[in-house]
């Protein structure tokens, strides 16, 4: 303020009347505030359409078209199906052939022949000679199977499929959609929560109605292991003698900026690095999950190292002056008291580094982790780490560029599992750095 | 720390446990095209043996004919997936890495075609030339050679709509380029003479094929690397758009994609098996016969994908989508003798 201003302020009266001066401020700052506003609100617009669209898109996945049948294989049927080179085929038919009986039983008023059954369904074998392989003792008593239907019936019902958009197709005809309108009022072909969505595995792309993201979701959980295993302990580490015992030196600075460096570092970097040290020079099992965590845990590292450095930054000098104080040494002082105060914060940092890993697809291309790699469930914590397995967004990227339309489902579906996965783990590491965080 | 400690103890168990254990499963990777094929059948076998699923990858004939040649050993893959031939430099870069003995599958053919959106203009007079017309980089006008400025289809082609030109054909790492580039490009540069008029212009034969490849850089081509899906939402983003797509993919997709017919044939299975649809290339697989034996079910699996109840004319690869081989007989008898290609017949 200079004297005029201040000379001139009596003259233009008291301090509770609106001059044009004030106006004009008071003005910037409602704009301002506007602005902010329009700011968030555009982003909670973009956010609003982004569920709307995923959930849209990707809740059709969790129900499912099946067809229910009651069937019964005789011994004879069951060693003739074994005997052949494509056992599942041969179980097709004999289901195929089931339903045409029960049809013809209930007299349902549409033409059909078994080629038009065949349609419906999708890939029914392997569930049926899978059971019959576990329960040999129901060989010759009747069963009820509900299987998948094919991905247009399935689509049909959902409303995906219509009768205009299966004229061209020579996987459906129109006249199978009788057949399907009929089923469904004879209650023969239901729609259901699909359960093996969440725990099965993947699938051919001709069965999109068998395919699962269970099988993935374990890989995942095995290389998060694996990022965790190694990423937290080194990082931690290298932040402690970072931050609290390396001497200030052009060397300490050079690795403090090569970790702000690596954290910026493009993740397909990672993979092919993961590809010639991991798999071409340490002779590990491609597709592994365990390459896999390897790979996330250089990729990790740095995300921990930065954060675990803050964290441990504020923690105040005095409660490390009042430790060396009282006669404790460098190492009680971090570990007694340092330390524990920058937990919260170190596990912040962690989660959010695990989620990050956890949605990661690029380096896994690299390291044979995105492909059809349908597999059963590992069968122990070593065949878990090393037997080849994807990952959820893995599985994602694999369905969404399969053919038919079905999988196109599937991967929406299947970002809402992920999302699910990442919220649960933001909100850990929330509610932990509520509860433990002090502020001083 | 305790906790360090038994962290970096189970790591190094880990990385100790693998190397005792030998690769039980068949690893597979290359073309995009194949990969459907290869995963019903890689289901199947899981399914009906007692080998573990073999795990498919995808990225291209080219980069899995690359990590095939990349030596033999567990830490390679067993198998190549391709939608062209293997090239001689292939053959040798393999050589090079000490894979020598390669035996080729044809599993069978695969139709390329031409598709535009469902709600888009009708392209129902297509011939080769009209292809290398729209994208080929340098091209015949009033009877010279110039620099392709053709804007829309009805320019060069009074029966085609007069919409404009936008082509997503595969990218170069991908073999249906190469099959694309054979079959209708080069035969369009042939068929509107622009062959003729390079040559005469001081060109070599070589040159000219070279240069008949080249497609306009002006963004009325562009190169999809990525899979049919992403063609496909480029399609779906213009109404004018063609894009190149393998024929299972399009009747896939068929509520979404009107085909284009080629010389006047509209492909199906049954069009290309008889040769009367013009643009279609064999399907194959490539198999490092060193690994026969090391790797199980490696022989099994080669097998299993081209007998008659996969591969055949009625099996499940066929209502998929593929032209199945009328030559499948041979191809079985050739897997099981394990013949290694550069033997005498």
């Amino acid at each position: 303020m200079t004297d005029a201003s201040m000379d001139s302020a009596p003259t233009k009266g008291r301090l509770t009347t609106v001059d044009a001066r004030t106006k004009k401020r008071n003005a910037a700052e409602k704009r301002f505030k506007a602005y902010g506003l329009t700011a968030i609100l555009i982003g909670l617009f973009f956010l609003v359409v982004l569920a709307v669209s995923i959930l849209r898109s990707g809740l059709p996945a969790f129900t499912q078209a099946n067809v229910q049948v009651e069937f019964t294989l005789s011994q004879d049927e069951y060693d003739a199906a074994e005997g052949q080179m494509l056992k599942t085929k041969a179980y097709e038919n004999l289901f195929i052939a089931a339903l045409e009986n029960q049809l013809e039983e209930r007299g349902l008023e549409v033409d059909f022949d078994a080629a038009a059954i065949e349609r419906l369904l999708g890939k029914t074998g392997g569930t049926i000679r899978e059971f019959f392989l576990e329960n040999p003792d129901r060989i010759g008593t009747p069963v009820t199977f509900d299987l998948a239907a094919s991905s247009r019936v399935d689509g049909y019902l959902k409303g995906r499929v219509t009768r205009e958009s299966v004229v061209d197709s020579r996987f459906l005809m129109v006249s199978d959609l009788d057949l399907v309108d009929a089923l469904r009022d004879a209650g023969i072909i239901t729609s259901g929560f699909n359960w093996n969505f969440i725990t099965g595995s993947d699938s051919g792309v001709d069965n999109p109605g068998g395919a699962g993201i269970g099988v993935s979701v374990i890989g995942s959980f095995f290389m998060m292991l694996v990022v965790l295993a190694l990423s937290l302990p080194i990082g931690v580490a290298a932040s402690i003698y970072l931050e609290e015992f390396a001497p200030q030196n052009w060397f300490t600075d050079l690795i403090e900026v090569n970790i702000s460096n690596l954290a910026a570092v493009p993740s397909i970097v990672f993979g092919i690095l993961g590809l010639a040290v991991f798999i071409q020079f340490m002779h590990l099992p491609q597709s592994a999950p365990l390459v896999g965590g390897l790979v996330l845990t250089l990729m990790t590292l740095p995300t921990i190292i930065i954060s675990t450095r803050a964290s441990l930054k504020s923690v105040p000098p005095s409660i490390r002056e009042a430790a060396l104080g009282v006669g404790a040494s460098k190492m009680q002082t971090v570990f007694h008291h340092v330390l524990p105060l920058a937990a919260p914060g170190i596990l912040t940092g962690t989660i959010i580094g695990l989620a990050q890993a956890l949605g990661e697809t690029a380096p896994l291309l690299l390291i044979g982790m995105v492909g059809f790699i349908a597999r059963a469930y590992p069968e122990g914590v070593a065949s878990g780490f090393i037997d080849p397995n994807s990952a959820m967004p893995a599985q994602i990227y694999t369905w969404a560029s399969r053919a038919d339309p079905g999988f196109y489902e599937k991967a929406w579906g299947g970002i809402i599992i992920l999302l699910i996965f990442l919220l649960t783990m933001n909100i850990i590491a929330i509610i932990l750095r509520r509860r433990f965080e002090r502020r001083w | 720390m305790s906790v360090k400690l038994s962290a970096s103890a189970l790591a190094i168990a880990a990385v100790s446990a693998t190397s005792a254990l030998a690769r039980d499963n068949v690893q597979i990777a290359g073309s995009s095209t194949v990969l459907p094929y290869a995963s019903i059948v890689a289901e199947a076998f899981g399914e009906n043996t007692d080998f573990p699923t073999p795990v498919v990858e995808s990225g291209g004939s080219s980069s899995g004919l690359k990590r095939f040649c990349e030596g033999v050993g567990e830490n390679t893959i067993d198998i190549a997936n391709s939608s062209r031939p293997i090239r001689e430099a292939e053959i040798a870069a393999c050589a090079e890495n000490g894979v020598t003995d390669i035996i080729e599958v044809r599993i069978g053919y695969d139709g390329i075609v031409f598709a535009s959106q469902q709600s888009g203009p009708d392209f129902n007079a297509f011939v080769p030339a009209d292809i290398y017309n729209a994208i080929g980089a340098q091209v015949m006008k009033d009877g010279a050679l110039v620099e392709n400025d053709y804007q829309t289809w009805s320019e060069f082609n009074g029966d085609l709509p007069d919409a404009e030109i936008a082509m997503f054909i595969p990218g170069t790492k991908h073999g249906t380029r190469e099959v694309f580039e054979e079959q209708v490009l080069l035969a369009g540069c042939e068929a509107t003479g622009a062959m003729e008029a390079m040559i005469a212009g001081g060109m070599s034969e070589d040159d000219a094929e070279d240069s008949c490849l080249d497609v306009r850089q002006d963004g009325k081509s562009v190169d999809i690397d990525g899979d049919y899906t992403e063609t496909l939402a480029r399609i779906d983003a213009n109404t004018n758009g063609i894009g190149v797509f393998g024929l299972a993919f399009y009747e896939n997709n068929t509520d979404k994609l009107k085909v284009a017919t080629m010389s006047g044939v509209a492909p199906s299975t049954e069009t290309i098996a008889s040769g009367e649809y013009p643009v279609s290339r064999p399907l194959f697989f490539y198999v490092k016969k060193a690994h026969i034996g090391v790797i199980p079910g490696l022989k099994d699996f080669a097998q299993f994908f081209v007998a008659d109840e996969l591969a055949g004319p009625n099996g499940p690869l066929a209502q998929y989508g593929l032209v199945s081989d009328p030559e499948l007989a041979k191809t079985q008898q050739a897997v099981a003798d394990e013949k290694v290609m550069g033997a005498d017949l």
